[in-house]
């Protein structure tokens, strides 16, 4: 297989790993809205918790992001 | 107008604007040193200027360069407690210029410096090396047993070790990464979708223009965030070294 063609599938199967990533933003923002949903006195205490816990979760579907650019422009 | 098919990584292009060279090494001054610049101008410009009148009840400036400095120092004695108030200059500079400078980003054909890995990778570099000499002169050498997670049987400890060094050492690493992959990912979805309003006319180009809009939104809150959680971590990572777990 030509490197090519080895670098665009590498790159297609490296944006797989997103998958998790969508999974967990889910996670986050289904616990906060029904924690909110049931003490919505709590929301300012988990509210700064909440971004702070999706901006890690995308950061994961970003280190897959950059597995698969690092893949097609670097190699 | 001849459309000419630019590829949407161009805006990361590094431009020398004014070229100066040491012997064979060119320092230039460049399009990402300007805005660095620009961003603490305007820094040092919103909060001197903000805080000129500095009168017991804020006017509207003055409100917001208190709000930014309260905003920091919460942050830093929340996570670290009173001991995190010296490390407040540094903190406090970090998240201003990186907020500066993802905000500067956001003005069409500029330049967003936070979306180049080296300049990420060298702030993540200098927060973990600065937290690792700080935990280093606190406690000496019995800063290695930050690696022995608490609880955990001597059975385990050659399985834990390795796996919390290599955890520990990965942080400049998802630090300086998760800012430029943001910023980076972000610009170029723009800049893609951008293209399809213009390539798309004028009827077909709407919907992808709602979308720039909404992404555009987006990309501010991102620009915030990251901002915030880069510098949260920051505070996160002192904690940890000043008190060891």
């Amino acid at each position: 297989m030509e490197a090519a063609a080895a670098k665009l599938i590498g790159a297609g199967l490296a944006a797989i790993g997103v998958i998790g990533a969508g999974v967990g933003i889910g996670n986050i923002f289904a616990a906060f809205i029904s924690s909110v949903a049931r003490n919505p006195a709590a929301a300012p205490h988990v509210t700064a918790m909440t971004w702070i816990g999706f901006a890690l979760v995308e950061a994961i579907a970003l280190y897959a992001l950059v597995v698969a650019l690092l893949l097609l422009f670097v190699f | 107008m001849a459309e000419s098919a630019q590829s949407p990584l161009a805006q990361f292009e590094i431009k020398e604007l004014m070229p100066i060279s040491v012997g064979e090494t060119s320092i230039a001054f460049t399009n990402s040193a300007a805005f660095m610049a620009l961003s603490v101008l305007l820094i040092t410009l919103f909060l001197v200027l903000g805080m000129r009148k500095s009168s017991l009840v804020p006017g509207r400036w003055q409100s917001m360069a208190e709000i930014s400095y309260e905003f920091v120092a919460n942050l830093l004695v929340e996570t670290v407690g009173n001991e995190g108030r010296k490390y407040f200059p540094f903190v406090f500079s970090l998240f201003m210029f990186i907020l500066f400078g993802n905000m500067l980003g956001m003005i069409p054909y500029s330049f967003t410096f936070t979306s180049h890995i080296i300049v990420t990778f060298t702030m993540a570099i200098v927060v973990f090396l600065g937290v690792t000499i700080l935990g280093f002169v606190r406690h000496g050498w019995h800063f290695f047993s930050f690696f022995v997670p608490p609880g955990v049987s001597v059975v385990l400890w050659p399985l834990m070790i390795p796996i919390e060094i290599i955890s520990y050492l990965s942080r400049p690493v998802s630090l300086g990464v998760r800012l430029f992959a943001n910023l980076t990912a972000g610009h170029t979805m723009l800049k893609v979708f951008a293209g399809f309003v213009v390539s798309m006319g004028v009827i077909g180009g709407i919907l992808p223009l709602a979308f720039v809009v909404a992404l555009t939104g987006l990309e501010l809150l991102i620009a915030f965030l990251q901002a915030y959680v880069f510098t949260i971590l920051t505070c996160f990572y002192i904690n940890d070294a000043i008190h060891l777990h």
